[in-house]
């Protein structure tokens, strides 16, 4: 019998002795703080105290624990873990949260032996455990015992660095994620996934299989599905199946669903489900895409969509332009690598499917599922739970339909979870891009014009191609004037990884190549890369390439706000030479518009007062760890005029919420934010409506009890009886940002509110080794109002970290890096320090003046690195990511060496585990 | 039928040994290498796991070898008081994973595992180290550099145990360094790896032992580079493409091509043997 201790408990253990410990602490014993990410050792999330020392617990049979005191967030001494539960929330360490009880474990380990520890030591106590929200400084601030910037609001809070109001289950381990709704009797759902890139398959007799093997109850495959197999992003474009049919278009895709008992189907080997593949020829990059025969018959050459601006003549300014950069730029698959990967749970309430499921858009899910199910939206009811990172992967659908097809057809609770192989297979991918360019500027160094045609490899369906197609064009140009301009996007079909939505729909890659090139330009007019790039930045009152004209743009003022730091840079790294080692400096910019490309996405906000006087905010905007249960309430607690901790969150939830869009195109702090404040300022007038007061009126609500103060005079209200929703006093009220659908050259004005942003690089490169160290980050981005400085700047340190591994170490290879070692995101050591600088200009449009960020911060970081290493070395990279291989093959081109070709084996395709 | 597949865990060796005879059992120490492979909820299979078995952990040290038990983890090679010689093995032990790996990954499983991208073998090379080999007739002895012989290959047969490493006295001079190289700084697999133990008297090098990993199917002494070393004042220089190439046979592979392998794995030997320089990245 395997004993544990646990609290100053021993528990025995009934799970078999090769158990992972992991799954026996979650599943047996209870313990959810202990988060799963890879099963593998790569990430930490389930590190846990063994004798005092930091484990894998995923990688610890259970009987190797048996007999030693086992700690986890729920186990372990309460007064050092309050400490660093209150460190994590006055520092904002905890954004998504499923690392947070990694960190803290692995934070325990080293405060115990050392309880004043140096950040050297921070860091190497927490280099076990990934974070892909947070950058890791702000964690490492918390664990490191500095001073958190967060505190109280008295009286009204935008603008004020509050506390998240979701943090508290966030930093101790009470959180729900995906895999974290588990009630016993459920059914386990597995996938029956495609081994091939391309293939046709026969499905044999799986009902035969299924009766073979005990536990099962189901196998589902495309003929269960009860609606129309056909799912996607954008409506019309639909062209996913939830279940194959007879061929398969990309590798992971699923084929066929085994339901049954857990611990049957968690054991089942499905090697030998009964499924005869035909491999196919495949097509994987963008170039054997559109050359080759088309995967979806309507779509030849396998162009999904076409994006366009045009505005004036470009060849014609190019053609008299003083000088004109010319170049071309390849990127790569980049992963998403949220530490949760996708999981869910379905059950029926009555005759409506209810889904708990990690999500960024639930009313899309809800929709869609709908669809695939053959249900009526009011059916299907979709809450979701906390999100693990999404960064935009998490707007596609992924367990909710086979959850939902297994629940409707066992009638029983049905859960998937995704192992970090599954969700790394079939979760989407940011586009691979190949992209040339050609911009003009005249003597003055001012751009004349700018042709811009890139290719992007969407993968085997539309997912979110089209988006990526229609924002690129409008935003190649970056946050410049551009009088002259020509753009073209493609996505183009491949039997790749299904490339979707991730933070910036490519402008971030698009911007590589566009501020690359603005370095060529500066360089061959003389002016400083800074000043060159002020020159040109968008003023108010320019127009845009789609002939928009901006009202309120603080582009020139992030480059003003960097110019100190610019000169210092530059002087520092001219004063370091070391004897491998040279510094580099790079800027680059960005621009990004918030909310949908000249399509409606309003959001809808509801607000109340009930009969015994609490304040609920019922807010749809799913918080996948940027913060919009916080800022959100925020927004809407000043515009009604009572304290923001009087607020009480509810939803999301698709029965519960009002539709607040999804969580997406850097548009929640906007588009919700003004649904929001429209509400709470209708709740408000309401209110003052049974006084006489003006609207400088106090309002208070303590103990359920509201007042209103105006002058000497104070009146209470009488809330009165509920409504059908619950409320005495209530306001919902809907917001769609003001925008015009593009013509065919793309003109007209697709979003009505955006942000700009600028960031300096300061990098170190080994010029024998061809490695990069990025060492300081600077970054400037108007915000228009930061409702949450601390927020902000945990969204500016987070997007620097996912820019930073785009730049230099992530490229997700198909069939080859679906795990967390082979695929590699940063390390807390591979972060450098971050300055961040709000600057406030307010948007007209936006709540209080705000912009959207969460994307535009990711959209310069690259650019930054890549011109810092060519200013560090010469180096200049045509591709990302900059591997030291291929950093050092730049270096030898750059002195004109000629670089010994890399000597190619017949095994090009090993990976050493 | 959900019989769950047999799980030893034996207190000695002898038990130990009697088990392995059987056959068809995967050996289970650290589990850091197994439980990574396999996406199931358990160890698949009947396991032989020895973690409990008396013997196979710690450092002892005699007189004419030092030994380190087979299933002594990184966390305690990495605190170990030992002779510098062991400097590379030490920091060796700091890149294996971080903190969480090294506390469960074994010396022994490391090298059962024989991952051509093995942290601990490049200066476990440069230490002369042999293995133990144990079964139930008998021990045996090999030098580590016989025991590789490819990509998760070894000359252990199926019924024998990996009981311990054993350093020879004569190797526990001089002083050892170890680099590595990798596209982010912690938990990374290397793109190359070297590791170096020297042995200087009044300024010149009177016994060299250098090794490379990850640039070959197993890590590499390179004896021309050490003869290229010896009798001649410490000069980093002394190392060149020459006598270090012909004995790499880099891969291309996700992280880096086979040609930058090979420079990568020059540079990286001049600094492990010039106190002082490190990696940047």
């Amino acid at each position: 019998m395997i004993r544990l201790s646990l609290a100053g408990e021993e528990r025995q253990i009934a799970s078999p002795p090769g158990r992972r410990l992991s799954e026996v602490l979650r599943e047996e014993l209870g313990l959810r703080s202990v988060k799963v990410g890879c099963d593998a050792g790569d990430c930490g999330a389930c590190s846990v105290l063994l004798d005092g020392a930091q484990v894998c617990a995923c990688l610890v049979p259970v009987a190797q624990a048996d007999g030693t005191l086992v700690e986890t967030l729920e186990t372990s001494e309460p007064e050092l873990f309050a400490r660093l539960q209150a460190a994590f929330l006055d520092h904002g360490a905890a954004q998504c949260g499923i690392c947070t009880p990694g960190m803290m474990v692995a934070a325990t380990e080293l405060l115990r032996a050392n309880p004043e520890p140096s950040r050297a030591e921070v860091e190497n106590a927490l280099a076990g455990v990934l974070c892909r929200c947070t950058g890791y400084a702000k964690i490492v601030d918390a664990v490191a015992g500095m001073a958190g910037r967060a505190r109280r609001a008295n009286g009204k809070s935008v603008g004020v660095p509050v506390r998240r109001l979701d943090g508290q289950r966030k930093v101790d381990g009470t959180e729900v994620f995906g895999a974290d709704v588990h009630p016993d009797g459920t059914l386990l759902v597995r996938a029956v996934r495609s081994p091939h890139f391309h293939a046709r398959f026969d499905l044999g007799d799986t009902a035969l299989w299924a009766s073979r093997h005990a536990g099962v109850e189901a196998v589902l495959t495309a003929k269960d599905i009860p609606g129309q197999n056909r799912f996607g992003a954008i409506p019309a474009l639909a062209d996913q199946p939830a279940l194959a049919e007879g061929e398969t278009r990309y590798l992971g895709e699923p084929v066929a669903l085994v339901v049954g008992e857990d611990e049957a189907v968690a054991a089942l080997d499905l090697s030998d489900f009964p499924v005869t593949w035909e491999a196919l020829p495949h097509l994987l990059d963008e170039a054997e895409g559109a050359a080759g025969p088309p995967l979806h018959a309507d779509r030849p050459g396998n162009e999904l969509i076409r994006g366009r601006v045009v505005s004036g003549d470009a060849k014609a300014a190019l053609a008299s332009s003083a000088h004109v950069a010319e170049g071309g730029f390849r990127t790569a698959y980049v992963e998403h690598a949220y530490i949760e990967p996708e999981a869910g749970i379905g059950w029926m309430e009555g005759d409506t499917l209810v889904i708990h499921a990690c999500t960024q858009a639930p009313v899309m899910d809800r929709d869609d599922t709908a669809k695939v199910l053959g249900l009526a939206r009011e059916r299907v009811r979709i809450v979701p739970t906390a999100a693990g990172g999404g960064f935009g992967a998490k707007l596609d659908l992924s367990v909710q339909p086979l959850i939902g097809l297994a629940t409707m057809v066992t009638g029983r609770p049905c859960r998937m979870v995704w192992s970090r192989g599954e969700s790394m297979r079939a979760s989407t991918k940011r586009h691979p891009g190949t992209m040339k360019a050609r911009i003009g500027c005249d003597a003055g160094g001012r751009i004349t014009g700018m042709t811009f045609e890139g290719d992007f490899n969407t993968g085997a369906y539309a997912s979110w191609g089209p988006t990526v197609a229609a924002r690129v064009p409008v935003h190649a140009s970056g946050p410049y004037r551009t009088p002259a301009y020509r753009a073209e996007a493609r996505a183009i079909h491949t039997h790749g990884p299904i490339s979707g939505a991730f933070r910036g729909f490519g402008v971030p890659q698009a911007a590589i190549l566009q501020e690359v090139l603005y370095d060529d330009l500066a360089e061959a007019t003389g002016l400083d890369r800074l000043e060159f790039r002020r020159r040109n930045a968008f003023r108010d009152g320019d127009r845009t390439p789609s002939g928009q004209v901006l009202r309120s743009t603080g582009m020139v003022e992030c480059f003003d706000a960097l110019a100190m730091h610019w000169e210092r840079a530059l002087a520092d790294a001219a004063a370091h030479c070391g004897e491998t080692t040279r510094r580099g400096v790079g800027i680059a910019a960005c621009w990004y518009g918030c909310g949908n490309t000249g399509l409606a996405n309003p959001s809808t906000v509801r607000i109340g007062v009930t009969p015994d006087g609490r304040l609920r905010l019922h807010q749809g905007a799913t918080d996948i760890g940027q913060g919009s249960n916080t800022v959100i309430a925020q927004i809407a607690a000043d515009a009604l005029g009572l304290p923001v901790e009087a607020v009480e969150l509810v939803g999301p939830d698709t029965a519960l919420t009002p539709d607040c869009g999804k969580t997406s195109a850097s548009r929640q702090t906007y588009v919700t934010g003004r649904a929001a404040e429209a509400a709470a300022k209708v709740l408000r007038a309401l209110i003052l409506r049974q006084t006489n007061f003006s609207d400088n009126a106090v309002l208070a609500l303590e103990n359920g009890r509201l007042t209103a103060r105006d002058g000497g005079k104070v009146q209470e209200i009488e809330p009165g009886d509920a409504n059908e929703h619950g409320y005495a006093l209530m306001a919902e009220e809907i917001y769609d940002p003001p925008t015009t659908a593009l013509d065919a050259d793309g003109q007209g004005v697709p979003y009505a509110v955006y942000g700009f942003g600028a960031q300096i690089a300061e990098v170190e490169v080994d010029v024998k080794l061809g490695t990069t160290r990025v060492i300081r980050m600077t970054a400037a981005h108007d915000v228009g109002r930061a409702i949450n400085p601390l927020l902000a700047e945990g969204q500016i340190e987070g997007g620097i970290a996912q820019g930073l591994g785009m730049a230099l170490m992530e490229e997700f290879l198909p069939g080859r890096t679906e795990n967390l070692h082979d695929y590699l995101i940063p390390t807390v050591g591979d972060v450098p320090e971050v300055v961040s600088i709000l600057i406030e200009k307010p948007d007209p449009e936006g709540p209080m003046g705000a912009r959207g960020l969460g994307e535009h911060v990711l959209i310069p970081t690259a650019p930054a690195i890549l011109n810092a290493i060519r200013h560090a070395c010469g180096a200049r990279l045509t591709e990302t990511p900059a591997l030291p291989h291929r950093v050092l093959k730049a270096i030898d081109e750059a002195a004109g060496k000629p670089h010994v070709e890399a000597q190619r084996r017949n095994n090009t395709s090993e990976v050493w585990p | 039928m959900l019989t769950p597949a047999p799980y030893h865990q034996p207190a000695t060796l002898d038990e130990a040994l009697d088990i392995l005879a059987r056959g068809g059992l995967t050996v289970a120490a650290g589990c850091t290498d197994l439980f990574a492979a396999t996406e199931r909820r358990d160890l698949p299979g009947a396991v032989l796991d020895v973690s409990r078995v008396a013997g196979l952990r710690g450092i002892g040290r005699g007189d004419d070898a030092l030994r380190i038990g087979a299933m002594t983890t990184w966390a305690e090679i990495r605190d170990a008081d030992l002779p510098p010689a062991f400097d590379g093995l030490k920091l060796a032990a700091r890149e294996v994973g971080a903190r969480q790996i090294q506390a469960r990954g074994t010396l022994g499983g490391n090298l059962c595992n024989a991952s051509p991208a093995a942290d601990g073998v490049p200066p476990l090379l440069t230490l002369d180290a042999e293995v133990e080999l144990a079964r139930r007739d008998g021990v045996r002895r090999m030098a580590l550099a016989d025991y590789l012989i490819g990509p998760r290959q070894t000359a252990r047969a199926p019924d024998e145990l990996l009981t311990a490493v054993v350093i020879p006295a004569e190797a526990c001079t001089g002083t050892g360094h170890f680099l590595k190289l990798g596209a982010r700084k912690h938990l990374v697999i290397s793109i190359a790896m070297t590791a170096a133990r020297l042995v200087v008297e009044d300024g010149i090098v009177r016994h060299a032992a250098l090794s490379v990993g990850a640039c070959s199917p197993v890590a590499t002494r390179l004896p021309e580079a050490e003869a290229a070393l010896v009798g001649h004042p410490l000069d980093p220089a002394r190392l060149t493409v020459d006598v270090i190439a012909p004995r790499l046979s880099p891969i291309a592979d996700a992280r880096a091509d086979a040609a930058y392998r090979t420079t990568a794995a020059v540079e990286l030997l001049r600094r492990t043997i010039a106190p002082g320089r490190r990696v940047a990245a």
